[in-house]
């Protein structure tokens, strides 16, 4: 690796607008939220959870009533590469999921 | 065991149905197959499997509201506005996403039509159509996006939508649809319990 010392290239940024890419943080993670809606039945929501996370039927259960209850519930977390993952696979199933910062 | 799936012993589930029941389910399974339709990547490339295999997906949610709720937007909170990030974030999810999602909504509605397809009704006494484990998570996909797209057209929107539909008088030309829409609710709430059993 060299050592030359580069000078930051400046960027010209916009002072106000949102720049749509730039806010994003790398270190701050992801997460797979389901959101309530009327069609879908618990017993199968309850089921998605646990043959697609693989989680106990308790737990599947416990996030369900939070999907019922509070209007959504974040089902799983990490990279965004992998929410959008798990996003897909929702969306495969029918739920109706988004992922979003962890902000 | 009418209108019902029952576990099998060594995995699947079964149901009795009689000849209007699975004329019914295949006509919805078909017309399931024509709503989600091969999608955006129609065209001259589509005869070429590999210029399919790299087209890209669309980038606007479906104008349909049905087909839009079987493939929502990844990305922004229901109900409220899309900021310009989330907007770029969903359109470029659904390229690359939508195109396989639908193949796998038609391949799981097909694999309705086939199992319906082999059975051999006996007079009166209908058919026992069996599923094997496979099946079953198939069966269980279509049932669900049949209610999700009976739901969007009679406008279920929340709990008590679904509650006034129960009481709607039989002259009401909706009632068919709900009539329909609560015997698959019937027939998936019966196959989760069989795979959970």
């Amino acid at each position: 690796m060299g050592t030359v010392s580069v000078a930051p290239v400046e960027i010209e940024r916009p002072e106000t607008g949102e720049s749509p890419f730039a806010v994003t943080e790398p270190d701050v993670p992801w997460v797979t939220l389901v959101h309530n809606d009327p069609v879908n039945l618990m017993s199968y929501v309850t089921y998605v959870f646990q043959a697609y996370f693989g989680y106990s039927k308790d737990k599947a259960r416990k996030l369900m009533l939070d999907v019922h209850h509070k209007g959504r519930a974040t089902v799983s977390s990490g990279s965004r590469e992998e929410m959008e993952r798990d996003v897909q696979a929702m969306h495969g199933y029918g739920l109706w999921a988004t992922l979003s910062q962890d902000r | 065991m009418a209108g019902h799936f029952e576990p099998l012993p060594g995995g699947g589930a079964a149901v009795a149905l009689d000849e209007v029941e699975i004329s019914i389910l295949r006509s919805l399974a078909v017309q399931l197959l024509e709503l989600i339709g091969p999608g955006e990547a129609e065209g001259p490339d589509a005869a070429d499997p590999l210029a399919r295999l790299f087209a890209e997906g669309p980038s606007e949610p479906p104008s349909d509201p049905a087909l839009a709720r079987l493939f929502p937007d990844a990305y922004g909170t229901p109900g409220t506005d899309q900021d310009r990030q989330e907007r770029a974030y969903a359109a470029e999810f659904r390229r690359y996403t939508e195109t396989d999602l639908r193949a796998r909504k038609r391949d799981d509605a097909l694999a309705m039509v086939r199992s319906l397809d082999g059975l051999t009704v006996a007079g009166d006494r209908g058919a026992v159509l069996r599923l094997s484990p496979e099946d079953c998570a198939r069966w269980l996909g279509s049932l669900n996006d049949l209610r999700l797209t009976i739901g969007t057209r009679l406008e279920i929107g929340d709990e008590n939508d679904g509650e006034a539909l129960l009481g709607l008088p039989d002259e009401d030309p909706r009632k068919p649809m709900v009539m329909a829409y609560l015997w698959l609710g019937g027939l998936q709430e019966t196959l989760v319990e069989s795979l959970m059993a």
